[in-house]
């Protein structure tokens, strides 16, 4: 199970800005259990988009959008409704976010913030997606992930330390933010990777202890 | 004295990098740097390089500063959290260095402890803001300083060489934003690129040092091309190198140099002179090309 907390809705207003038509994708796995995805934060959100004058193009729910293959098939189905809208809303833990932002080329934003990874880790290699900072910043990064992609976990760009868009760490491995760059530059959001990024509070990635006293985090952890 | 004051018009400046020992005895490495005083205008005294431990750059930069030698402390942020970090810039004001340079430093995989914890708490552009944030009598959490804030002149680095470029100056403009005053770049081999580079940060107004690192031989500069990242030596400086015998490849090393150093006046404010051991040639070099 990963554990993930809704995103106050102020900050989910501030990161869809002034982006009128969103479609929103909801996870029915672990978020569902969290109340952070399923039918019910689905109508609860929609109502609050509505109220702040967004204009919600369709909706649908993914059993596990953590789940790569999953989402691509599923959301197939959709693309006519999502090629019209101008954002996708995911409502589910990092994992997802970042599998719907691979499979469709779309801005995407993060309606909770992952706090813990639990028992089961997703169904796309998470422990490399994923640190569970209690602060999810996909929405800002084009859906890749600055902390676990990076490797000094860096917010603001990148290092000089890349060489032919390779990690200065492993020749192997691509340089984080340069996928980032290349991906916000093809969603036509460049302008966020101007904007500075305060630095981490790294005290969002402890369970609150209103969490860890509920009975379904107790049987996972 | 703050190097920001050096950037008059008309004057190019010029600054060197002092990689501290590894080990204590240091009274050698700072009397060859005394032989530089009139010459170079500011000593940049790195941050345990490329992530091998060393003296530590606050220390050495006293000891500097002792010798009426000017320094710039460079700052990373791969061994210290935000605590850390912002109580050495405390006791680098306390010790009379007036001088940071806020980078975010290599991984620690690339050094002589692989197996050491890599910190990040900051990066460069948080670094940079952090410090301002000081200087304006307030640490990170909002708390107030205690009477006189510090006061510093704020440095960073960019890469002109990197591929792709436009991150790196998406980069630049963030520590500019965050309090950068000037810049010091990774070596620079290719004036045309250079000067590519020095037309797209114009609207940045801020002065850019251009990075020289003397070239020791022909393998170092293809060493660098397949290692270093941004670097990139052309073929025609490696042959010229090679061309020379091994008895005369400093001088024509030093002559090399001499003239990127030149080609460079016409388009930045300064050099940063990175010797690797080389620093009893540098006054040659810059007797060489004129200043």
């Amino acid at each position: 199970m990963l554990f993930t907390q809704n995103k106050p809705i102020e900050e989910v207003l501030e990161s869809l800005g002034k982006e009128k038509n969103i479609f929103l994708l909801g996870c029915n796995g672990c978020a569902e259990a969290c109340e952070t995805g399923g039918e019910k934060a689905l109508s609860a959100i929609k109502a609050e988009l509505k109220k702040a004058g967004k204009n919600v193009t369709s909706t649908a729910l993914v059993d596990f959008l953590c789940n790569k293959v999953l989402v691509a098939t599923r959301l197939a189905r959709e693309m006519d409704k999502i090629k019209q809208t101008d954002s996708i809303l995911v409502l589910s833990c990092g994992v997802g976010v970042q599998a719907v932002s691979k499979v469709v080329n779309k801005v995407v934003h993060p309606a909770a913030n992952t706090v813990s990874l639990g028992g089961l880790q997703g169904l796309w290699p998470s422990d490399e997606r994923c640190q569970a900072c209690g602060d999810c910043a996909l929405d800002y990064t084009g859906g890749i992930c600055p902390i676990t992609f990076c490797a000094k976990s860096l917010l603001n760009g990148p290092c000089g330390g890349a060489q032919d868009g390779k990690c200065e760490v492993d020749s192997e491995k691509d340089c984080g933010w340069q996928l980032i760059y290349e991906r916000l530059e093809k969603v036509g959001r460049l302008e966020n990777f101007k904007k500075i990024r305060t630095p981490r509070d790294h005290s969002k990635m402890l369970p609150s202890s209103e969490l860890r006293k509920t009975s379904f985090y107790d049987v996972e952890v | 004295m703050k190097l920001i004051e050096c950037f008059k018009p008309g004057k190019f400046v010029i600054t060197c990098e002092v990689g501290p020992p590894k080990g204590i005895e240091i009274e050698g490495l700072i009397n060859e740097l005394e032989s530089l005083q009139k010459k170079v205008d500011a000593f940049n005294v790195t941050d345990l390089q490329s992530s091998v431990l060393r003296v530590g750059s606050l220390a050495t930069c006293r000891l500097l500063k002792d010798r009426d030698l000017e320094p710039i402390m460079q700052l990373t942020c791969r061994d210290r959290n935000r605590l850390g970090l912002q109580s050495d810039v405390l006791s680098a004001a306390i010790l009379g260095i007036e001088n940071l340079l806020c980078l975010t430093g290599d991984h620690p995989q690339l050094g002589d402890h692989p197996e050491a914890m890599p910190v990040f708490d900051l990066d460069s552009v948080q670094l940079l803001s952090a410090v301002k944030g000081l200087m304006g009598g307030k640490d990170m959490a909002g708390n107030d300083l205690e009477g006189r804030p510090p006061e510093f002149c704020l440095g960073a680095v960019v890469n002109p060489g990197a591929e792709p470029l436009e991150p790196q100056i998406m980069k630049m403009e963030k520590k500019v934003a965050a309090g950068a005053e000037f810049f010091q770049t990774q070596a620079v081999y290719e004036i045309d690129n250079f000067a590519d580079f020095m037309k797209k940060v114009k609207h940045l107004d801020v002065p850019v040092m251009a990075g020289i690192v003397f070239l020791k031989s022909p393998a170092m500069a293809k060493f660098m091309n397949a290692n270093v990242a941004g670097i990139h030596v052309p073929d025609e400086i490696i042959n010229e190198l090679a061309s020379v015998g091994k008895e005369k490849r400093v001088a024509k090393s030093l002559e090399i140099s001499a003239r990127l150093i030149k080609e460079l006046k016409n388009l930045c404010q300064g050099v940063h002179i990175m010797s690797l051991g080389w620093e009893r040639h540098i006054s040659t070099v810059l007797k060489m090309a004129g200043l």
